[in-house]
């Protein structure tokens, strides 16, 4: 037995900034006073709260240091865990008042949130099976094997009203019912999408960093209920510490014979194999994961056939998302109506949100369904830094669109967003403040899209170039009003005629960011201006004569020598010559340089 | 994407083919091997030349189209050698609101390549990525397995310098 245990998170924001280097120093440290028998070290997933990263938290007082660094950990040691006396200074700022530490629970950015699916992420170490039966895991696979039929547990998930958590949002439960038919008489296959590709969007990431035997146990839960012996993970190669727990996962659980054959004695077969995906956005949709797993370009099929009447080779299979799976055991074990108490009427249980862009507190949040979209970005969020103003937040990747300021005190959940030209996706919340041109967002979305479309039907590897030339020629200051038109004509045609997900929410940015900051684009191509100050062709960086010292250190910085004139005197920048890298504006000390 | 011809010859050693053969080998029975043992080939050769292709399309007897077809499709895979040092800047939504896209576009300037290119020397190769994850840190870049988070364009000059 340990008398206390420090946990420190080894995901992958916190091993980025160092949380590797403070393993290894506590290890000495620990050793140095002779404290390695009496506390232990437990590296757990993600806690969230990335921005304030590494986080170190000491049990069982429940104290949160944040921003460690190597040359605090002696300081830890010898205080806190030789004399139990807390070092104030290093905890998290917002437990420490004048009447003492608030527990990190009251803190703004945690009692807004409910953790369901991230339940155990930063609690446990996901390296021991143990913990995790510890917490109650496996106990939901035991209870579906022993107590409860195939179609029983069917029922559970459809009465929970769990939706799909990648992005569609179709009832989970529905689409096991569709895949369940002729159970032991024909091959089927239960496969999990662990393909997070919408780029900032790393909930999925942090479950299988976190909590990987959750997903294990949810899979072995659905192969019972359909009928299924084999299950796939399709799981991104860009996320090697979420595989390499995979396979650790893996591995113990069938030591343990809660994978393989004849599992709890019940006669169950089942058994799961990991596949990496290389790098190809187009494979996080359900059909081309599919054709990628059969060792193919990862390009979709049209649908029907769906995937649960044929789906991997040839086979009725299901395929859910990673932060789906990570609910199932717990709407199992603590009921279908435990699950739909929670959320909006046709949104029920929480979401995970990954917060980013310009916003105080980046991190991974669970809220439930319904919750104000101004609570997860005023105070959970701390709003936007620098005393910016909040302009907008990207919400569903390059599927999705962008929500005005207007709109944020619209709850969250699959029909609000979907109301207002958006989509809740996989979760990813990009903050944008006044200095971002959203003219450039659809750009970049549309770059994106173009770069991934696979290729094989017409209106989305043709269209989507066309549409992103349209938004060059734009923010080059060389676009016409009926380029506008264009566009909106272009996104409706390519909506409806796509054959993947990909291709059909292609133009989502564009027809978003039309609808709520047309202005930006009509200053664009009528006044040859942009507004945010992003797109360079319409730019120019000019001197304020009466802020200006004369002290040539923009002069002597140019690149291009653009800008001329005499000590002590106001310089003055040549638009000719000027090729408007900034580097002028960030040298100087007056802030005498602006653009406009 | 049109890539431009790779000028390294390809010097594979016998060793390396021993252990191609052996990961054929024990995969190929596995249904939807082909990617598997493309991943690890690159794992053993650091790229995918047309030589390592035609190793594969011999022992389990596929088209070389076909597996021509799936190297150039997905990005993880790379017909070119790589740098002794991989750049990969994150040029995923969260990166790019807070100017990864300046960052990248510096680093092409300092060091004379494009996207997917290696230097002449061999030292530094440059590439976009996207998303590793780390959007608490943004802006970040990767190289080889360091990541820099919170980047800014001032301090590139100094982290290059660290790599030799």
């Amino acid at each position: 037995m340990y008398r206390s245990q420090v946990l420190i998170c080894g995901g992958t924001g916190c091993t980025s900034s160092g949380s590797k280097v403070l393993i290894d120093t506590l290890k000495e440290e620990l050793k140095k006073n002779d404290l390695d028998k009496e506390i232990e070290i437990v590296v757990t997933g993600c806690h969230g709260l990335c921005e304030k990263g590494p986080i170190v938290i000491v049990q069982p007082d429940n104290i949160f240091y944040s921003n460690v660094k190597k040359e605090d950990i002696p300081l830890i040691v010898s205080e806190h865990l030789l004399k139990g006396r807390v070092v104030t200074s290093l905890v998290y700022e917002e437990m420490v008042t004048d009447n003492g530490l608030k527990p990190l629970r009251d803190t703004n950015f945690y009692k807004h949130q409910t953790r369901v699916a991230l339940r155990n992420c930063g609690v446990i170490n996901p390296e021991s099976i143990d913990e995790y039966i510890g917490t109650g895991g496996y106990e939901a696979l035991g209870k579906v094997l022993t107590e409860m039929t195939p179609d029983e547990v069917i029922q559970v998930v459809l009465d929970s009203g769990l939706r799909g958590r990648g992005g569609a949002g179709f009832p989970t439960g529905l689409k096991w019912k569709f895949a369940s038919g002729n159970r032991g008489n024909v091959q089927k296959y239960v496969c999990c999408n662990a393909d997070e590709g919408d780029p900032g969007a790393f909930m999925d990431r942090s479950v299988l960093e976190g909590d990987p035997h959750a997903v294990l146990e949810a899979m072995a839960i659905a192969g019972y209920a359909i009928g299924a012996d084999q299950g796939y993970i399709y799981v991104r190669a860009e996320y090697p510490i979420a595989v390499a727990r995979l396979e650790i996962a893996l591995k113990q659980a069938r030591e343990y014979g809660l994978l393989g054959k004849d599992i709890f004695g019940t006669g169950f077969n089942f058994d799961i194999e990991l596949r990496l995906g290389s790098g190809a956005f187009v494979c996080g949709e359900e059909t081309a994961l599919m054709t990628s797993i059969e060792g193919n370009r990862g390009e979709p099929r049209p649908r029907p056939p769906f995937p649960a009447v044929k789906g991997l080779f040839e086979s009725p299979t299901i395929l859910n998302n990673v932060e789906t799976y990570a609910n199932i055991a717990q709407i199992i074990l603590k009921g279908a109506d435990w699950f739909a108490s929670m959320g909006t009427e046709k949104s029920k249980g929480t979401k995970v949100f990954a917060l980013g862009g310009k916003i105080t507190n980046t991190g991974l949040v669970e809220i439930p369904m319904g919750t104000p979209l101004r609570t997860v970005i005023e105070d959970i969020g701390g709003g936007v830094p620098n005393g910016k103003k909040f302009k907008a937040v990207q919400t569903g990747g390059p599927s999705g669109g962008c929500i005005p300021a207007e709109h944020i005190d619209i709850p969250i959940d699959y029909e609000n967003l979907a109301s207002i030209g958006s989509i809740v996706g996989s979760g990813g919340m990009i903050v944008m403040d006044e200095d971002n041109c959203m003219v450039d967002i659809a750009k970049f979305f549309l770059e994106f899209t173009c770069d991934e479309s696979c290729g094989k039907c017409t209106p989305c590897r043709v269209g989507t170039k066309r549409m992103l030339e349209i938004l060059e020629k734009i923010t080059s200051g060389k676009g016409t009003l009926e380029d506008i038109d264009k566009l909106e004509e272009l996104a409706a045609f390519i909506k409806d005629n796509a054959l993947c997900g990909l291709g059909q929410t292609a133009p989502n940015p564009i027809l978003s960011t039309l609808k709520f900051f047309r202005d930006e684009y009509i200053a664009h191509v009528v006044d040859k201006k942009c507004p945010a100050g992003v797109c360079k062709d319409l730019l120019q960086y000019k001197i304020v004569a009466d802020k200006c010292k004369g002290c040539t250190l923009c002069a002597k910085n140019c690149p291009a020598n653009a800008i001329t004139g005499t000590v002590k005197e106001p310089h003055v920048i040549d638009p000719d010559k000027c090729i408007k890298c900034g580097v002028c504006m960030s040298n100087c000390k007056f802030g005498a340089i602006v653009k406009e | 994407m049109v890539a431009a011809k790779s000028t390294v010859p390809f010097n594979g050693t016998a060793e390396q083919k021993a252990e191609l053969l052996e990961v054929i080998n024990s995969l190929k029975d596995q249904k939807g091997c082909l990617i598997p043992i493309l991943q690890k080939a690159q794992g053993i050769y650091g790229y995918l030349p047309i030589e390592v292709q035609t190793i594969i399309s011999d022992e389990l007897n596929v088209p070389l189209e076909k597996i021509y077809g799936i190297v150039t499709f997905y990005s993880f895979f790379s017909l070119y050698p790589k740098g002794k040092y991989g750049i990969s800047v994150c040029l995923g939504t969260a990166c790019y609101v807070k100017g990864s896209g300046d960052i990248f576009n510096s680093l092409k300037e300092k060091l004379g390549i494009e996207s997917g290119q290696c230097t002449p020397d061999g030292k530094f190769s440059l590439d976009a990525c996207r998303c590793v994850g780390a959007c608490g840190l943004a802006p970040v870049m990767m190289i080889n397995d360091d990541v820099y988070g919170r980047l800014t364009k001032g301090e590139l000059d100094d982290i290059l310098a660290k790599y030799n």
